[in-house]
């Protein structure tokens, strides 16, 4: 079984949670940026984090076996910080970045004016830079939320088939699936989605452009859903295609929009893919290349 | 691509008896290399891709907008030439930009590993003087082994100051990159007395612990004894045999 978790913050987690990922068959992610519980102070805080996402963390991942993309923006909840909403003028040079498939997470969280104009404007950065978009629907006065999410993405410059709506459930699936947009559920050990009803949701409106995620972070929340939300849905009755469908080839269709999109895990040798010209070390062609193919190793790290 | 440019010459091939390059000794790949090696594996939109971003960068070197556009191909080089193609397609990016010291510091710093990578490989073609030593400090510092391979490379062994060269080799040896990434392993490891020292305490460490002993760690161990120490060599605490 293979499976694509297209929302997880990985920075929070631990090399165990990477480990047993890949045990349960998670061969790709996409990390969303978001808050960290602890509120930034300035844009050069969210400067190290999307550095991190670009840098450290997809290298981890890789030792792993997991592919690693990340999706950039100043989120709801910062976007009401006047110290913080200054990193929206930063966003350009980060959104042209290999590794960047989407604009997210953007959206609702109180519903504030501060958030309606990051919304607009980093929606529009997606429809210039060529991007689809995940937006976060609220927590709180939820169902308000998302057709008020829906009615700035019907006024933006960004087709809903270019938009991921997350974080639905029972009372705003049928609005979200009614837009075109692409939907999101993720599930969560007590809050948000569990997979009895995750199972449910896919019986009544079918699994076409629905996305399964863990969204785990720095609370309490499970890597490995994605896996637990597969293993329900065969138990209940549908077919493995359904669940690659789900689990793989619907997240890969979505931020394949992006055109950046890399599936192939990156080693983490330093020759980068058996680049060997760039070793110094004449290659010769008729020798096998190592790399390729090849499973990430794991280096004993101890520095 | 024709970007025609006083570029250093590649060094001379250093090999052994047998023909295979010597461990630690490889011969630093020119511009020329890149090229050739870009313009026979390049897929042909990649390649005109490349010719574009290539005549761009040199009809607009420099700093220009917010983001100049030789920066903008230099981010997405990645996507347009494919992963295994990225490093050398942005090294040549940089030669075309003409980027000095100072595009080279900015461009690392705002960029992902994979353009930081970039990056610590143009350094040898296109900064003659240490002044972008900070950005190889820097990737020394990371756990990435991916930068540390390359960090090591000829603007390491011409600048390096030994403190800091001999740790990272001790890096290497720590984090899995292969000494053979260390460029000029042999010349300056040679004789070094201090770095004999710290391999054989961190080869004893390791023993304490019940734990293997690098093979890397051997090899260089037999560098450092293979000359006697040349008269003015930095070694401050002589040899521990």
């Amino acid at each position: 079984m293979r499976i694509f978790d297209p929302h997880i913050h990985m920075t929070s987690r631990t090399t165990d949670d990477y480990e047993a990922m890949h045990a349960a068959g998670v061969r790709a992610v996409v990390e969303p940026s978001f808050w960290l519980g602890q509120p930034r102070t300035s844009p050069a805080s969210f400067r190290d984090y999307f550095d991190s996402l670009l840098g450290w963390e997809p290298f981890r991942a890789a030792q792993y076996g997991i592919s690693h993309h990340c999706t950039i923006a100043l989120n709801p909840k910062e976007a009401n910080d006047p110290r913080c909403a200054p990193v929206l003028d930063e966003l350009p040079r980060y959104l042209v970045k290999d590794n960047v498939v989407a604009v997210g997470e953007i959206g609702y969280d109180s519903m504030t004016p501060a958030e309606d104009t990051a919304l607009a404007a980093q929606l529009q950065l997606a429809a210039d830079h060529g991007l689809p978009a995940l937006v976060h629907t609220p927590h709180r006065d939820k169902f308000a939320g998302l057709r008020r999410t829906l009615d700035v993405v019907r006024e933006s410059a960004l087709p809903a088939e270019r938009v991921l709506v997350d974080h639905l459930n029972e009372t705003t699936v049928k609005e979200a699936k009614d837009s075109g947009c692409w939907l999101g559920f993720s599930v969560y050990p007590d809050t948000k989605m569990d997979e009895e009803r995750m199972v449910a949701i896919l019986r009544a409106y079918g699994p076409e452009q629905v996305l399964v995620n863990s969204a785990a972070d720095w609370g309490k929340s499970d890597p490995l859903k994605t896996r637990k939300v597969a293993d329900l849905m065969l138990a209940e009755g549908f077919g493995e295609d359904d669940v690659d469908r789900v689990l793989w080839r619907n997240p890969v269709a979505f931020y394949g929009l992006s055109g950046r999109l890399n599936l192939d895990v990156t080693g983490t040798e330093p020759t980068h893919e058996g680049n060997s010209i760039l070793r110094g070390v004449p290659k010769d062609p008729h020798e096998p290349d190592p790399a390729s193919g090849a499973p990430a190793r794991v280096p004993a790290t101890e520095a | 691509m024709t970007h025609p440019r006083a570029t250093p010459p590649a060094r001379t091939e250093s090999t052994t008896h047998t023909g295979r390059p010597r461990p630690g000794t490889a011969r630093t790949p020119s511009l020329t290399d890149f090229r050739d090696h870009l313009t026979t594996q390049l897929e042909p939109a990649a390649r005109a891709w490349l010719e574009h971003a290539l005549d761009e960068a040199t009809a607009h070197p420099g700093l220009h907008g917010p983001i100049s556009a030789w920066e903008l191909r230099l981010a997405e080089a990645g996507r347009r030439c494919g992963a295994a193609h990225a490093d050398a397609a942005r090294v040549l990016i940089l030669d075309a930009a003409r980027a000095d010291t100072d595009a080279l510091t900015r461009v690392y710093f705002q960029g992902t590993a994979d353009e930081r990578r970039a990056v610590l490989h143009a350094l040898p073609h296109l900064v003659s003087g240490p002044g972008a030593l900070p950005l190889v400090e820097d990737a020394l510092r990371t756990n990435d082994t991916r930068l540390l391979g390359v960090a090591v490379g000829p603007y390491a062994a011409r600048h390096l100051a030994p403190h800091d060269w001999r740790h990272a080799v001790l890096k290497c040896l720590f984090t899995g990159v292969p000494v053979d990434h260390v460029a000029d392993l042999d010349e300056r490891s040679r004789g070094d007395g201090e770095l004999a020292r710290m391999l054989a305490d961190y080869a004893a460490e390791r023993t304490a612990a019940g734990r293997p002993v690098p093979e890397d760690l051997h090899r260089v161990l037999d560098l450092t004894e293979s000359v006697p120490p040349a008269p003015g060599t930095d070694h401050p605490h002589g040899k521990e045999s």
